[in-house]
């Protein structure tokens, strides 16, 4: 691996000025390294990370086909990287003009990183840093414990995707009531409100009060205020102590859990698997945001390339060839979903409609066909919303919020089903719906989605683990419950339970299997039958599985 | 239709057959598949609305190397950053000796190339087990839903895919993923070795005495006269006392004397270059594979997976002295030359068991191999016979007991049958062949959707 040459070096920095005034905002430095097809095998297993730890999956060709995103959150070929500074990768064979093309695309991605709340928790630290040291830890726990080493990181990788991402992010967002003092937080937060439950005048009152004794005594002011207080309420000053005492805040993930109680990563001998266990947990939490914005990640960097480069110098002589590229990146396939050209049309759709003040209540007030047709509040506020959207949004809220019928019609759009023909013995693509509501099912549907998993205490006093999985319409796959739990009972030290949904009834094989004839010409035709769920629970006691029902 | 098909199905209308047997072999008849090596100048033929190139991609599947820079990987040299086979799976192991399932997992494809049919695709594969939503099952008949783009109404077909080849025109057959994989190629002999060492094949006891003729050596064997690479003066000198005897050159045979020979050109005898057989290979195994159309999808798969691993077991049981033959049957068999067509052949027609069983038995007898082999048939299929009652397979299949050392029979059932209620399956249990001779013929029923180790399974229960 080696950075590009002086020459390109020159064409990035070009870009990045012309793609600041545009008002894209990233840090100055990156990045750009060349690499070779053997680098990439190197790296490509270890999510782009150069510096990722060792583990021997990586040097196995692992089995993708079965909900592979769902198990690697991280996508193996990305050209960029969220560190500080983004690191990029490049064939080294790009002609310049394309090279401008896509370094516009990748300060898309930049940007993107360094702007969307969702990878918050990215923006302090260096991730390839930081995996270099944790590397490096590992390899000296290796050098110790061995394979030991790569069981603890197997069985953490076994629950690194149900990691509290959206829990870490709520605690970046934490507003900071801590300016006032703690007593005075009390005060007037709990002890007017709930405990001797105050008029509001009282409450105002109370205000003036504390704002007088303030401006007459200075520094002193808040001890006259408050001794006034504990003459009148006695009880006041216990039952501030008391609200001292630490409560856990915020939920903890299954990680975190087994960190904090697992009384056998606690002994002794155990502690430096808590430090395995962290890194694999802080690893996991990068690279969440990634896959939960690939639509928007994607299309914000197909819409600036192609916003930037028809605007620059550079692209003279090679129109024909950019838009051959562009539309081979950016175009809708027939049967596929893509997300360079689902994002990149919904950043312009949205634009185009804030331009026309169409997201206002004027608008939407409209019924009228004709008139929402044409209408125009010539607002000029696009640039201003798509902005926000990056900043603010996640796929999920992004496809919800904005695909609209509209958009639905207006390129095309349809849900392709997939059903089997068997007088032809062929699958039969077919458009299965225009309807906005089932489009978004089934993006929705694609996205990344872990389950929800919980720790609950069931107070049975036995010591062992109780999972909740929050069912949400998905069972979990079975096959993979075993080796999971076997994993967790490992990290707990005592027996795990799961409790979950399973299906009990589905609607069985229709006729005979070799009966002749399209299954059903028309789709939603046959009225499928409710699948019935059922709640059981795991047991992993001793690396024995065994299943029971509620 | 195929009017020979329908034909035959009159004659077993006549015989008598269940309605739902009818409907079965009907299926077949209707099925208009051809046999054939997909990608071998082969046009698909498109549907009303054209093919759909390939699975539907998904979000996850863009990314921005392959999309904007058109950078993938070629991946010949993976094994390069790959542990070696031993290494990894030596690491399996103690994982089970520390208690916990072993992970690894081998050979999930194999792709043999057309020339040198020794070569095996060895893929170390792994999954990372976590708890992962699965996708609600849809009924059978049901593909998973995408999105897509352009004219059309709704319920409308836009495109078609052919049902025995999910990546058209790409010639890979079965176990082949449309992903790129990591491959490493190593070949059989090693493959059989691993079987046996680590996943605890049985040895063979018993590798039989028999010699027989099958390699070629070249070596100086063959004589000829007047030119050559090597004189063979013993011979020469034979020829110029023969050549002199009847010349009259030779009074006294008690007083030979050399000098006064006179030799003609064809006298001299010469050594040359020969081809000649070998005396080692020892065993010879017959490959059966029903590839009629009812055998679609992955009942195929495992099948002939299986058989790859049978294979690479005994060349390295046999010290790659093995010598194999590939059938295949629908109602009538025949031999193919090498594994690739072997394997990639797509299914179509109907189904007779006895036609294959048959054949064996015709070139086993031709050939006389039952003097010279250890002779193993394996025969996969997915139990589906015409023959409903075995009445003509039966007495074949007796036959071939008497010469071959083991006839293994797997029957890969759909998913959706009953368990253990197939007619292969049932006429053999009739039989009493089983239970009678366990030395001789050995049944393994898999259901569709079994796994590696599950085939590993049922080859010890095979062979052992």
């Amino acid at each position: 691996m080696e950075l590009i040459d002086q020459h390109t070096k020159k064409i990035m920095e070009d870009c990045k000025e012309l793609a600041r005034a545009a008002g894209l905002r990233f840090q100055d430095e990156s990045l750009e390294y060349i690499v070779t097809n053997r680098d990439l095998l190197e790296i490509s297993p270890k999510v782009m990370i150069p510096t990722l730890y060792d583990y021997w999956v990586h040097d196995v060709e692992v089995l993708r086909e079965k909900g592979k995103y769902e198990l690697y959150p991280g996508n193996p070929y990305e050209t960029v990287i969220n560190t500080r500074p983004a690191i990029s990768f490049y064939n080294d064979n790009n002609p310049d003009w394309l090279n401008v093309m896509i370094f516009y695309h990748v300060l898309g991605h930049i940007d993107f990183f360094q702007n969307n709340i969702y990878f918050q928790h990215t923006w302090d630290y260096d991730f390839t840093g930081q995996a270099l040291s944790d590397k490096r830890v590992i390899a000296r726990l290796r050098s110790e414990k061995n394979k030991w080493v790569d069981y603890v990181i197997e069985f953490a990788r076994g629950i690194d995707n149900l990691v509290g991402f959206h829990d870490t992010l709520s605690r970046k967002n934490h507003v900071n009531l801590d300016r006032q003092s703690k007593k005075l937080n009390f005060y007037f937060d709990i002890f007017l409100q709930s405990v001797i439950k105050a008029r509001i005048n009282v409450y105002v009152q109370e205000i003036e009060r504390y704002n007088r004794c303030i401006d007459e005594n200075g520094a002193l002011g808040q001890d006259i205020f408050f001794s006034e207080i504990e003459k009148k309420h006695p009880e006041f000053a216990t039952l501030f102590q008391k609200s001292l005492v630490k409560k856990p805040r915020g939920r903890k993930d299954l990680l975190q859990f087994l960190l904090e109680h697992s009384e056998f990563l606690n002994k002794e001998e155990n502690r430096w698997m808590k430090t395995v266990i962290q890194v694999v947990r802080k690893t996991s939490l990068f690279f969440q945001p990634q896959i939960r914005t690939k639509i928007m990640n994607e299309g914000w960097a197909s819409y600036w390339h192609e916003q930037l480069f028809l605007k620059d110098k550079r692209i003279k002589g090679h129109e024909v060839e950019f838009a051959r590229v562009n539309a081979a990146v950016t175009s809708l396939p027939r049967v596929g979903l893509n997300p360079y050209a689902l994002g990149m049309r919904l950043f312009f759709e949205i634009e185009e409609m804030a331009d026309k003040g169409r997201y206002d209540y004027e608008f939407q007030r409209l019924l009228d066909t004709e008139a929402r047709k044409k209408f125009n509040a010539d607002t000029k506020q696009g640039r201003a919303l798509i902005f926000a959207v990056r900043e603010n949004y996640c796929d999920s809220m992004f496809i919800s919020t904005f695909l609209n019928q509209e958009f639905i019609n207006r390129y095309n759009l349809f849900v392709a089903g997939k059903r089997l023909n068997k007088s032809k013995m062929v699958w039969e693509y077919y458009i299965k719906s225009r309807n906005v509501l089932d489009y978004q099912k089934m993006i929705q549907d694609s996205l990344y989605h872990p389950p929800h998993i919980t720790v609950k205490n069931n107070g049975s006093g036995k010591g062992e683990l109780y999972l909740v999985h929050h069912f949400e319409g998905k069972p979990l796959v079975n096959e993979f419950i075993a080796n999971t739990m076997m994993g967790i009972e490992y990290l707990w030290g005592k027996p795990v339970k799961l409790e979950t949904s399973v299906v009990a009834s589905q609607p069985g094989p229709q006729a005979d299997a070799s009966a002749s004839g399209i299954s059903s010409l028309m789709p939603g035709a046959k009225g499928m039958p409710e699948i019935v769920w059922r709640r059981v629970v795991y047991t992993m006691d001793n690396r024995k599985l065994s299943k029971s029902e509620i | 239709m195929d009017q020979k098909l329908l034909n035959i199905l009159a004659e077993l209308k006549a015989r008598g057959l269940s309605k739902a047997q009818e409907q079965k072999i009907l299926a077949e008849i209707r099925y208009g598949g051809t046999h054939g090596v997909p990608g071998e100048g082969e046009v698909s033929t498109s549907g009303s609305g054209g093919t759909v190139p390939g699975n539907a991609a998904g979000i996850y599947d863009y990314h921005d190397l392959a999309v904007l820079q058109d950078f993938s990987l070629s991946l010949e040299n993976y094994h390069a950053g790959l542990r070696s086979l031993d290494e990894l799976l030596e690491k399996d192991q103690q994982r089970e000796e520390d208690g916990f399932p072993r992970k690894i997992r081998v050979g999930r494809m194999i792709k043999p190339g057309k020339g040198g049919k020794d070569r095996v695709v060895v893929v170390p594969t792994t999954v990372e087990e976590k708890f992962i939503h699965d996708k609600p099952k849809p009924p059978k008949e049901d593909g998973e839903a995408s999105g897509g783009s352009g004219d059309g109404q709704e319920g409308e077909v836009i495109g078609e895919q052919p049902l025995h080849s999910p990546e058209p025109g790409s010639g890979t057959g079965p176990g082949e993923g449309d992903e790129g994989s990591h491959e490493m190629e190593s070949s059989a002999y090693d493959l059989g070795r691993i079987l046996t060492e680590k996943f605890e094949l049985p040895n063979l006891k018993d590798k039989g005495r028999k010699r027989s003729l099958t390699r070629y050596t070249y070596d100086l064997t063959d004589r000829n006269k007047g030119f050559g690479q090597v004189l063979d003066k013993k011979a020469t000198l034979r020829e110029i006392v023969e050549t002199n005897i009847h010349l009259g050159n030779l009074p006294d045979p008690s007083d030979i004397d050399p000098t006064r020979f006179l030799i003609s050109p064809s006298d001299r005898v010469y050594r040359i270059l020969s081809k000649e057989k070998d005396y080692e290979s020892q065993a010879m195994v017959f490959f059966l594979r029903d590839y009629s159309g009812s055998m679609l999808g992955k009942v195929t798969e495992l099948v002939v997976t299986q058989h790859v691993l049978i294979y690479s077991w005994l060349l390295y049981q046999y010290a790659r002295q093995v010598e194999s033959r590939f059938i295949l049957h629908d109602t009538s068999a025949k031999e193919v030359d090498d594994f690739y067509t072997y394997y990639n052949s797509r299914v179509a027609g109907g189904t007779k068991v006895v036609s294959a069983y048959k054949l064996v038995s015709d070139i086993v007898e031709s050939e006389n191999l039952a003097r010279d082999y250890n002779i193993y048939v394996f025969h996969g299929t997915d139990g589906d016979d015409w023959d409903t009652e075995g009445k003509e397979t039966l007495p074949e299949l007796k036959k071939m007991l008497a010469y071959a050392n083991r006839v293994g029979i797997t029957i890969a059932e759909h998913a959706g049958t009953t368990h253990r209620n197939t007619e292969v399956e049932k006429y053999l249990n009739k039989s009493e062949l089983l239970t009678e001779k366990p030395q001789l013929i050995r049944l393994d029923t898999m259901r569709e959707d079994s796994d590696e180790p599950r085939l590993i399974e049922g080859i010890k229960k095979l062979i052992s």
